[in-house]
C-alpha cells in the first residue's frame, strides 16, 4: 500500500515540475516549486514507513520549514526587483 | 481491533493517492494561476491529511505519531500562508484574475 | 503584574514548549544530549530576549472547547469541498466558472481576520486574496463555491468562537 503512495506522489511531483516548466508566468512557477515541496514532505514520510526508517520523519519537518520559508523569501525577492508600488502597498496601509 | 484500524489507514493511504493524483493533474489541466491554485490546495489539505492521518494509525501510539502530527499541523498552519502570499504577490504584480465562464484560450500571459 | 513578572511568565511559556519539543524529538535520554538540549533552549530564549519579543503583546487563540468544535466543522467543509473540486478536475470539460467577490469580515480583531482568511484559503475551490478594511477578497473556483461562501456561515463561526 505504502508503494502505491509513493508512485502516486512521485507522478503528481513530476506532473508539478511539468507545470514549473511550462510556466507562464513566475507565480506559476513558484507555485509548483511549492507544491513540489509539499509531495516532497509527504514523500518523505511515507518512505519512512516504507522502509521503517523513522528517522525520515526529522528530515521531513526539516523540508516543511524550509520549503516554507524558501516560497516567502523568494515571494520577496521577486516583490523587491518589481519595483516599489508593490512592496508599498502590502507592507504599509 | 488491529485489522479494523488496518483497513482504515489502507482507505486514507488509497484515497490520499487518489486525491494527490488528482490534485496534480488539475496543476497541470487547469487554465490560469488562481484556478491552479485550487488544485494545488487540494493537495495541501486533503491529501496531506489523509496520507499522514493513514500513517499515524499505522504507527499507533509511538514518538513516530507525535511527528507526525506535528508535520501535519505544521503544513496546515503553513500552506494557506504561502497560498495568501503568492495570491497577494501576484494581484500586486497586476495579474489580474479572470471571471466568469471558462474560455479554451484563457491562459494568462 | 509588573513588567518583569511579565516577561518572566512570557519566557516561562515559550520555555516549556521548547523543553517538550526537544525531549520528544531526540527520544534520547542521555546526560550530554539533555545538556545540550538545555543550551539550546536557554540560548533560544535569550536571543528572543535580544530581539525585544517579550516586550510585545503575544498572540494566542484561546483554546478551547469552542475552537476543537470549529476544527470539526472546518474539517466537514474542507471534505465536502475537495469532493466538488476533485470531481471538476477529472470531468473532462473542466466546468469551472472563476468568480472574485468581497466578503465582510464581522469581527475586528486580527486574529480572527487571519483565521478566517486562512480557513478560506484551506477550503479547496475558495482562496483568500487579500484583507483590507475588515474585508477580504476571495475568489471562488466555480458560482456554487461562491455563493456557499456568502452565505457568511464560516464568518458568524469565527465571531461565535470568542462569546463569552
Amino acid at each position: 500500500m505504502y508503494y502505491a503512495v509513493t508512485i502516486a506522489t512521485l507522478i503528481t511531483m513530476a506532473m508539478a515540475l511539468g507545470r514549473a516548466l511550462l510556466g507562464p508566468t513566475i507565480y506559476d512557477r513558484l507555485l509548483a516549486a511549492n507544491m513540489f515541496g509539499t509531495k516532497t514532505v509527504l514523500l518523505l514520510s511515507v518512505v519512512a514507513f516504507l522502509y521503517g526508517r523513522p528517522d525520515f520523519l526529522d528530515l521531513a519537518l526539516v523540508y516543511a520549514l524550509i520549503n516554507f520559508i524558501g516560497v516567502i523569501a523568494v515571494l520577496e525577492f521577486i516583490r523587491e526587483r518589481t519595483g516599489g508600488d508593490g512592496a508599498d502597498k502590502a507592507t504599509g496601509e | 481491533m488491529t485489522i479494523v484500524l488496518d483497513i482504515l489507514s489502507w482507505i486514507m493511504l488509497t484515497a490520499g493517492g487518489v486525491f494527490v493524483f488528482i490534485g496534480g493533474l488539475g496543476a497541470l489541466r487547469m487554465p490560469n494561476l488562481y484556478t491552479r491554485m485550487h488544485a494545488a490546495s487540494l493537495t495541501d489539505t486533503m491529501a496531506a491529511v489523509l496520507i499522514i492521518g493513514g500513517i499515524m494509525l499505522q504507527a499507533g501510539m509511538t514518538l513516530a505519531t507525535i511527528k507526525l502530527a506535528t508535520i501535519l499541523l505544521f503544513l496546515l498552519f503553513t500552506s494557506p500562508t504561502a497560498s495568501n502570499a503568492l495570491a497577494s504577490a501576484a494581484i500586486l504584480s497586476g495579474l489580474k484574475p479572470e471571471e466568469g465562464p471558462l474560455r479554451r484560450d484563457g491562459d494568462a500571459e | 503584574m509588573s513588567t518583569a513578572t511579565r516577561t518572566v511568565a512570557r519566557m516561562l511559556a515559550l520555555l516549556i514548549p521548547l523543553v517538550a519539543a526537544w525531549l520528544l524529538w531526540s527520544g534520547l535520554y542521555k546526560p550530554l544530549l539533555l545538556g545540550l538540549g538545555v543550551f539550546s533552549c536557554v540560548l533560544t530564549i535569550y536571543i528572543k530576549y535580544r530581539m525585544d519579543y517579550f516586550q510585545t503583546e503575544v498572540f494566542a487563540l484561546q483554546f478551547g472547547r469552542r475552537l476543537v468544535a470549529y476544527w470539526f466543522w472546518l474539517s466537514w467543509e474542507v471534505v465536502k469541498s475537495s469532493l466538488d473540486v476533485a470531481r471538476i478536475i477529472v470531468s473532462p470539460s473542466l466546468p469551472i466558472s472563476p468568480r472574485v467577490m468581497t466578503i465582510k469580515a464581522s469581527s475586528k480583531n486580527p486574529v480572527d481576520q487571519a483565521t478566517l482568511a486562512n480557513s478560506i484559503t484551506l477550503t479547496p475551490g475558495t482562496l483568500a486574496l487579500d484583507v483590507y478594511n475588515n474585508e477580504i477578497a476571495v475568489h471562488a473556483l466555480t458560482e456554487a463555491g461562491a455563493d456557499e461562501l456568502a452565505k457568511g456561515e464560516m464568518d458568524r463561526r469565527i465571531l461565535a468562537l470568542r462569546e463569552k
